[in-house]
């Protein structure tokens, strides 16, 4: 399994809940496969899901799911500590470590050799690190939200692009539509 | 009052309720203010971008923000001002030390110093420079502009503002 199919698998879970996705191919995908009010595309900024996703969580009350990368993890890897140090039970990072910078054109990452971003979220002090197969990560984030605790899940998944078209939507109005959400 | 306790009163006063920070020896008293007071969240950040990304969230969360970072901060901040908080129109004021300035007595600290405003002006930051403790009075009028006009905001303050370095 490919981001995408992951994206797909999972688009029904998130699609009610706030979603903080990712640089570049993700929120392209997530744009294509099901687009919504709740969700929140970044369109530069690679490394901030993570950071953004929690500030919104430690902000409001609702669950909030960041889509990050392997890549945009290991470019911020300081928003682990803070994580770890800020328990906010409405967040749920889902890393979608494709071992690759996957928006790029599947440069490999370092977490797809000898890194492992489980292991740095536990040493960081996270405490609810999961890592799940492609397959597995619908039910993973199911059981994540269903534990109204902080989850950090790392999804190992395939390299590999699907071909789609870049967001055309301003930012402006993705940031107005997704806090009149946020307030709703 | 401590000029640390006038400025966060007035990010209070301004309903600013989420800080994040990375430390500066000139902000040493202002952020042990901000983590004082029960009225703001303080999260410590490990880098000012990371800072900026939580301002952001926490912005769209329905809190008013802001960061209190080193001016060498600027340097690391450029990609996120302007792809996030300019791109995406969010408000931020920045209460930054203006370290490199007058007094100063690390040489390094000039070499950004003298990048400061010239990187600010090319990046259309709103900018004050507070100079003398009196300056700090349009503190608050400055935050309700940040608010008005949802832009990033840059409040530098020099050594002199803050009375010096202590024994030298
Ligand atoms: C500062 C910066 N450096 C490089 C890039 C180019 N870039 C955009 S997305 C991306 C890859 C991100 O990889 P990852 O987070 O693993 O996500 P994936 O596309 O693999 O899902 C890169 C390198 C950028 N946008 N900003
Ligand atoms: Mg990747």
């Amino acid at each position: 399994m490919i981001r995408s199919d992951v994206l797909r698998d999972i688009a029904p879970i998130i699609r009610d809940h706030l979603v903080i996705c990712n640089i570049g191919l993700p929120s392209q995908e997530l744009h294509m496969i099901d687009d919504q009010p709740t969700n929140f595309y970044m369109l530069g900024t690679m490394g901030l899901a993570s950071s953004i996703g929690l500030g919104l969580a430690m902000a409001q009350d609702k669950p909030v799911i960041s889509i990050d990368g392997d890549g945009s993890v290991l470019t911020n890897f300081g928003t682990l500590p803070t994580i770890a140090n800020n328990v906010a039970d409405n967040f749920i990072l889902l890393i979608v470590d494709n071992g690759s910078y996957g928006s790029t054109g599947d440069q490999p990452t370092y977490a797809g050799k000898k890194t492992s971003l489980a292991a740095v979220a536990s040493a960081c002090g996270c405490e609810n690190v999961v890592e799940c197969a492609a397959e597995d990560t619908g039910k993973t984030l199911q059981a994540a939200l269903d534990s109204g605790k902080m989850t950090i899940i790392v999804c190992k998944c395939e390299s590999g692009n699907i071909k789609l078209p870049v967001i055309t939507k301003d930012p402006v109005v993705i940031r107005d539509r997704f806090m009149t959400a946020v307030k709703a | 009052m401590s000029i640390s306790s006038k400025l966060v009163d007035d990010f209070i006063a301004n309903d600013v309720s989420f800080i994040t920070t990375v430390p500066c020896k000139q902000l040493a008293g202002v952020i042990d203010e901000v983590e004082a007071r029960p009225e703001i969240h303080h999260v410590p950040a490990n880098k000012e971008d990371e800072g900026m990304g939580l301002c952001a969230g926490a912005f769209m969360g329905g809190k008013r923000p802001a960061i209190i970072m080193q001016n060498t901060a600027i340097g690391v901040t450029i990609n996120t001002l302007v792809t996030l908080t300019q791109f995406y129109r969010m408000p931020l004021p920045m209460l930054i030390s203006y370290r490199g300035e007058l007094r100063e007595p690390v040489s390094c600290q000039v070499e950004m110093a003298v990048h400061t405003k010239a990187l600010l002006n090319q990046l259309h930051i709103p900018t004050y420079h507070f100079h003398r403790e009196s300056d700090a009075d349009e503190f608050d009028t400055i935050l309700k502009y940040t608010f008005m006009c949802n832009k990033p905001v840059a409040i530098l303050t020099d050594a002199s503002f803050w009375g010096g370095y202590g024994d030298q």
